[in-house]
């Protein structure tokens, strides 16, 4: 076990403002932009992500280098980069603190993700909430331009680059790689599953979505080494620093960087404090409202992908949201599904009129109109979101899952007393 | 004002509040510096939002012909968005996280205690027209809970008592909403 994990996404971290660009340059920023465009070819900065083991942070977990590689060298040109600083998953806010933390760490990640792929522009995808966040980034990306590691022949290279901010209205499928490039694109974002990203992404060219945590590893990969990044995971398997988030009934909320596979154990006892006074832990959802709630029994379980993978369920975007004894979570999950009956984007029909039914199933329960056959048919509904176009019907059947497979006793609970047993009278 | 040669078409939408000459002018610029005029789509409805207080029918018009839209792909986007208001919303919008984690702590009592104060439901403009409360898909301030925003400025952790010193600040400072630019 490490004592002290060292600090890398947070290495220059203040409670109370972002670093500036001066700070990140002196812990070694842009040091591997400089390096790459002189020295490196597009191919050798791939193969390096690759070998680091690098996994997208957005919740899919999918291999950053094999998502770059899939742009062929005879792609058609302009080719894009779109940050992903969405992040509507409720639960998760790591991206808004790594943005608030560094910058330019996010900035030179995208400089060189566009560098990997001979993209041209890249285009920072940002949810209305995060408004002072896109401020930031439009003051930061001027004094990036300002310093020459943006626009035209970087560093004198023939390398230019170009990266613009896109406000979003609001809505949590523009998360979805080919919906965000409908979104960007003035089109209502419904996910197109004829796209590929790779081919005909934003404006039918080329395109790579990243989320801002999974670029912002990018320049320190470059500058130390595949290896050394990969070692910096306490699992074999994982590699890497990442983000937790905590949120629910901890003592310490917050955003904690520690080596992928950290103990769930010891992100909350010793990162957010325990739980609040008078909190039992009862349940937990490891990776945003898309991953299964999951019982005590996990409590000591490594927070990376392959060890979700191995009983059957998700890491998601490691925001773990804490359930004590005294929350219902036959009323959580009707929370959990209220928002994503509310969030479809109406599409296709398991996902449009699935959600609804699941949401009017559960409230009934919770109100005390539950019947045993109901129980049944919520396992069936959640396995038909399978069918769903996209993966937000099955994303959103997950906490459910959960609540069917650990805590039946507790949705029987509900039916057998006519009421919810943790509300008072 | 009614414009009489569009009523007389039928269109009695269009009318002659248009949007100010140097506002038009700004937005027909950025448009154009853009390489395809519809990724504006957005930009352009905040700020022409931000202008009329809401997106009006007359809005989503003025909007699609800028953008060289029909107005009815300028509604598809404008009804599909959080953010954009297609009905008259109050001076400071009040969007109000009900993600799980504010729920845990006790968002449904702060949504009532909210419109109870206002004296309004979910969506209506306040007597005074400053307030305007929604509902909101979780605003990604999950280590705030209970968290809104309040014409994009988060607030959190939220009890009545902080609440009722936010509307006071805000009924005399009424600071200039920072959601549209």
């Amino acid at each position: 076990m490490k004592a002290m994990s060292e600090k890398v996404l947070f290495q220059n971290y203040h409670p109370d403002r972002p670093a500036t660009f001066e700070e990140y340059c002196r812990s070694g920023g842009y040091v591997a932009l400089s390096e790459v465009v002189k020295n490196r070819s597009p191919k050798e900065l791939r193969q390096s992500v690759a070998e680091s083991g690098l996994r997208g942070r957005g919740g899919a977990g999918y291999p950053a280098g094999r998502k770059w590689n899939a742009i062929r060298e005879q792609s058609p040109f302009p080719r894009y980069i779109l940050p992903n600083l969405d992040e509507m998953e409720p639960g998760t806010f790591k991206d808004r603190v790594l943005v608030n933390t560094d910058p330019h760490m996010v900035i030179e990640g995208t400089i060189l993700a566009g560098f990997a792929v001979s993209a041209q522009k890249a285009v920072f995808f940002i949810r209305p909430s995060y408004e002072l966040e896109a401020k930031l980034i439009e003051k930061e990306l001027e004094v990036a331009r300002k310093a020459g590691f943006l626009g035209k022949n970087i560093l004198g290279s023939d390398f230019s680059f170009e990266i613009v901010v896109h406000r979003s209205g609001g809505r949590y499928i523009c998360g979805e790689a080919s919906a965000q490039v409908n979104a960007v694109e003035g089109k209502r974002a419904h996910p197109d599953k004829t796209a590929h990203m790779a081919e005909n992404g934003l404006w039918e060219k080329p395109t790579i979505v990243n989320n801002v945590e999974t670029l912002a590893c990018v320049p320190h990969i470059l500058r130390r080494g595949g290896a050394w990044f990969k070692s910096l995971a306490r699992t074999k398997a994982g590699a890497g620093a990442k983000l937790y988030c905590v949120s629910g009934k901890v003592k310490r909320p917050g955003c904690y960087e520690l080596p992928m596979g950290t103990p769930l154990s010891e992100i909350i006892e010793e990162q957010a404090g325990g739980l609040l006074p008078g909190s039992d832990f009862k349940a937990f959802l490891p990776g945003g409202a898309s991953t299964a709630l999951m019982p005590g029994k996990f409590f000591h379980i490594q927070m990376d992908f392959d060890s979700f993978t191995e009983v059957g369920h998700r890491l998601g975007t490691g925001a773990i949201v804490v359930f004590d004894h005294k929350t219902c979570l036959v009323a959580a999950s009707l929370n959990l599904i209220e928002y994503f009956a509310r969030e479809s984007c109406g599409f296709c029909t398991p996902c449009r009129e699935g959600l609804p039914f699941i949401k009017d199933i559960l409230w009934r329960i919770e109100n005390g109109e539950g019947k045993e056959t109901f129980i049944p048919m919520l396992r069936d509904m959640a396995n038909y979101m399978s069918h769903a176009y996209c993966a937000f019907a099955p994303g959103a059947a997950s906490p459910l899952e959960g609540l069917l497979k650990y805590f039946e006793e507790e949705i029987r609970e509900h039916i057998s007393q006519r009421k919810c047993p943790f509300k008072e009278g | 004002m009614i414009n009489e040669r569009a009523w007389a078409k039928g269109l009695h939408w269009v009318n002659n509040h248009m949007i100010p000459e140097g506002l038009r002018k700004e937005l027909e610029a950025r448009i154009k510096q853009a390489d395809h005029p519809r990724e504006c789509a957005v930009d352009v409805m905040y700020t022409v939002q931000k202008h009329y207080g809401y997106l009006s029918d007359e809005a989503v018009q003025e909007v699609a012909s800028l953008l060289g839209m029909t107005p009815l792909e300028v509604d598809e986007l404008a009804t599909f968005y959080d953010f954009i208001y297609r009905e008259p919303v109050g001076k400071f919008v009040i969007h109000l996280c009900d993600g799980v984690v504010c729920w845990m702590f006790g968002e449904e009592s702060l949504m009532n205690y909210l419109c109870r104060k206002l004296g309004v439901k979910v969506g209506e403009r306040s007597a005074d027209g400053l307030f305007t409360v929604l509902p909101t898909a979780c605003i990604g301030y999950c280590d705030y809970a209970p968290a809104m925003l309040v014409n994009g400025i988060p607030y959190g952790p939220l009890t009545p008592e902080k609440i009722d010193e936010i509307l006071d600040q805000l009924r005399i400072e009424e600071p200039e909403p920072v959601i549209d630019r």
